[in-house]
């Protein structure tokens, strides 16, 4: 199969490209970028003009739900958004039902995933077994099932100890060590940021010493054990300027933000929104303010979908009752667009949020549209509005702060390993 | 971002949810309106006919006796029918979901739901599914608004005082927990009482509490001086001691009512309670029995103010 994609906008942050060109396509890899080669017949051509042509997305946080919760969506409805949204890698954390702290239950969902042969699937590995914070996972067996980092998702680590251990034995192996920060007794009680909204309505708090403590542990322990830490969805300014002293002061920490967090406020919850009950929770204005900066300073690497599709009912609740999270594959692009352009800051730029730099966080060869590299594609319309509704969609979750607004830029084609995997309607 | 849905198109009271967001001119209107059922109350035959064949649902999803006896008594005087409904004990517990229940009772023909629930935002979310010919009001949602409560307050200093726009207001207490608090900190802000203090211990004040326009005080007998009107606040049995507070004796050592704390506010300052007190815990009782409480009037007031909220609701 041999694809010609002409007439649109490259943009390849890895390579620092910026230009229109054609982009050509055989066995599955880009083969080149600007002039034809010499024997080159195209079985299909797609024609880009007025389009922007990046590499696949690669988000960092995406919720399948897979195994344990498919009532609430199921591995081909997310795979579908993913590609939906121009998403041709994502990292999935170990907070399944069982949790993903086996070799087999990996190599069951990177199979599963591989069949759909749709975006490609690098689940994180538990650091505990049942995440229970007790006993370590076989982290490097897992690694060999397919797990590219090492997490301990939503489940504060109570027991310091095992925490370290946990940190020192994946530094073993040289395994990524991806981790939250909250304090396990600081957020068991709260359901939004502590602040002026959730003093108002009534709802309990969660203060943002809840990140910051549990930052500085997580950063004292990376000093301690030589662990590769990343930072997964930091939310408080506080937090964006810890980061940035370690980065300063030469700790090989990354660090990642919601799409959520860089457009939404505490302010947001208005009347008990329960779209808006969040994890981490929406925090201050002035948080968000410094979560956007940091973002545009490269404080912060890069931007996950925090993808957590929720069904009706659990949303259907009073605030503290409801289940967090939102659904988030399809709306990566454009919020981030939507960053780019209110902060004023290239698209080039923007993009290396969303492909370049999270694929050095994964550490997989993904990201880039470099001669020879997996044609994993994503092309999309930057002018096109659309609306966010159940309809538009394919998410089995239609739960997100965003439902009812439009938002710009549209993904148009999708391709992975060189085939078209989807095709916007017209 | 859900709009406060309490105020429909043209202007009037749809939902009583919060005081928060309406106009001083609407509290008023419902003070005004439970001034003339004080009379009603006072009359041999207690019954008036504007709810006649309106069915009222009780809603309480978490135990309350004076409230809801309140709202029941306030109901019939209006001549409308009331269903109770003690929830806690039943679909909920059998797994029903919150809207699933109401759902089931607007198939009744319910006309209005009078509902407490022990979630801040329980009210919102059912006045946001309900068919828009049916009214609800918050009768206490978790810690966020317990909106008759406040009114009733407000009536009560109104009667006492006349005007609201030279007081200095104390509320003492649990101020963190607290759903009426809130409302009352909303009411007195709104109808224009230029100084509202509230009086705790750090660990019972919320984060940002002085953003909802009030002044913190930790000294009750700082926060004591020159006051007005002192809104006392229920301690709850299970914030007694623990990580909140050490003891209910050094609570009341410190900010527990007594007649020699009271003698720095105004001679003439009235002393009220929402009820049901904690006497030698929040609240002497020789200040709660003495000349300047009217926690008893309070109560009177409340079945006026409730039958106010309602008829208004219903005549929208």
């Amino acid at each position: 199969m041999k694809i010609h994609i002409k007439n649109g906008r490259i943009i390849d942050p890895a390579n620092r490209m910026d230009e229109k060109a054609d982009l050509y396509i055989a066995a599955g890899k880009i083969v080149a970028i600007g002039r034809m080669p010499a024997d080159f017949h195209s079985n299909q051509e797609i024609d880009a003009a007025g389009m922007i042509v990046c590499p696949g997305l690669v988000d960092l946080s995406a919720r399948l739900r897979e195994p344990g919760y498919e009532y609430r969506a199921t591995l081909e409805s997310e795979m579908e958004a993913a590609i939906a949204g121009g998403i041709t890698s994502l990292a999935c954390p170990p907070d399944t039902d069982p949790p993903l702290d086996e070799p087999g239950l990996v190599e069951m969902l990177k199979h599963r995933a591989k069949s759909l042969n749709q975006a490609h699937v690098f689940p994180i590995g538990a650091l505990t077994q049942g995440l229970q914070g007790e006993n370590l996972t076989e982290m490097a067996e897992l690694q060999d099932a397919g797990c590219v980092a090492f997490s301990h998702a939503e489940n504060p680590f109570a027991d310091s100890l095992v925490m370290m251990r946990a940190m020192q034995y994946a530094a073993t192996f040289d395994l990524s060590v991806w981790l939250r920060a909250q304090d396990a007794s600081l957020s068991r009680i709260g359901v939004a940021h502590e602040g002026e909204v959730a003093t108002r309505l009534g709802l309990p708090g969660i203060p943002t010493c809840a990140e910051t403590i549990a930052l500085s542990k997580i950063l004292l322990l990376a000093r301690e054990t030589g662990a590769r830490i990343h930072v997964c969805r930091v939310s408080s300014a506080e937090g964006v300027e810890m980061i940035r002293q370690a980065k300063a002061q030469g700790l090989p920490v990354t660090c990642d933000v919601s799409m959520n967090h860089i457009h939404l406020s505490e302010m947001d919850i208005g009347f008990f929104d329960s779209n808006c009950h969040l994890v981490p929770p929406l925090r201050s204005l002035r948080d968000r303010d410094a979560l956007k900066l940091g973002l545009k300073e490269g404080i912060i690497d890069a931007v996950c979908s925090d993808h957590t599709p929720v069904d009706d009912d659990a949303k259907l609740l009073p605030f503290a009752e409801s289940e967090a999270g939102a659904t988030g594959l399809e709306l990566l692009l454009p919020l981030v667009l939507k960053w780019a352009n209110e902060s004023g800051i290239p698209v080039a730029v923007a993009l290396s949020r969303i492909t370049s730099l999270p694929a050095r966080i994964l550490n997989v060869d993904c990201g880039h549209l470099s001669q020879g590299a997996s044609a994993d594609i994503c092309i999309f319309d930057p002018e096109c509005y659309w609306k966010i509704d159940a309809r538009s969609l394919r998410s089995q979750g239609k739960n997100t702060p965003f439902i009812g607004l439009e938002l710009k830029g549209k993904v148009k084609y999708t391709l992975v390993g060189g085939h078209v995997v989807y095709r916007a309607g017209t | 971002m859900q709009n406060n849905r309490q105020i429909n198109k043209n202007g009037e009271l749809q939902h009583l949810l919060t005081i928060e967001g309406l106009p001083a001119s609407m509290l008023h209107h419902i003070l005004d309106t439970a001034e003339s059922f004080v009379s009603v109350t006072e009359r041999e035959v207690k019954k008036v006919p504007l709810l006649r064949g309106k069915a009222i649902f009780n809603l309480f999803f978490e135990p309350s006796t004076r409230t809801r006896t309140t709202f029941e008594i306030a109901a019939k005087r209006l001549s409308a029918d009331v269903i109770n409904l003690n929830i806690g004990a039943s679909s909920q517990s059998k797994g029903e979901t919150l809207l699933d229940t109401v759902n089931n009772l607007s198939a009744m023909h319910a006309d209005m739901f009078i509902v407490r629930h022990a979630q801040s935002g329980a009210a919102h979310l059912i006045a946001s599914h309900v068919a828009p010919e049916i009214h609800v009001v918050n009768a206490g949602d978790g810690r966020h608004a317990h909106p008759t409560q406040a009114l009733l307050d407000m009536y009560t200093i109104r009667h006492f005082k006349q005007h609201f726009h030279e007081l200095k207001v104390a509320i003492v207490g649990d101020i963190m927990h607290s759903r009426v608090a809130r409302s009352q900190i909303h009411a007195l802000t709104t109808l224009g009482v230029p100084e509202v203090r509230v009086i705790a211990p750090k660990t019972l004040l919320p984060k940002g509490v002085e953003h909802l326009g009030v002044h913190p005080y930790h000294d009750l007998s700082k926060g004591l001086k020159d006051v007005d009107v002192l809104l006392m606040l229920r301690l709850q049995n299970e914030r007694m001691q623990g990580a909140l507070l050490p003891s209910a004796q050094e609570y009341f050592k410190y900010y527990g009512l007594t007649p020699e704390k009271l003698a720095l506010a105004k001679p003439d300052a009235i002393v009220m309670h929402p009820g049901p007190m904690n006497r030698g815990i929040e609240i002497d009782s020789s200040v709660a029995d003495g000349p300047q409480s009217v926690i008893l009037p309070q109560v009177t007031f409340g079945i006026a103010v409730r039958m106010a909220v309602m008829s208004i609701l219903a005549g929208s």
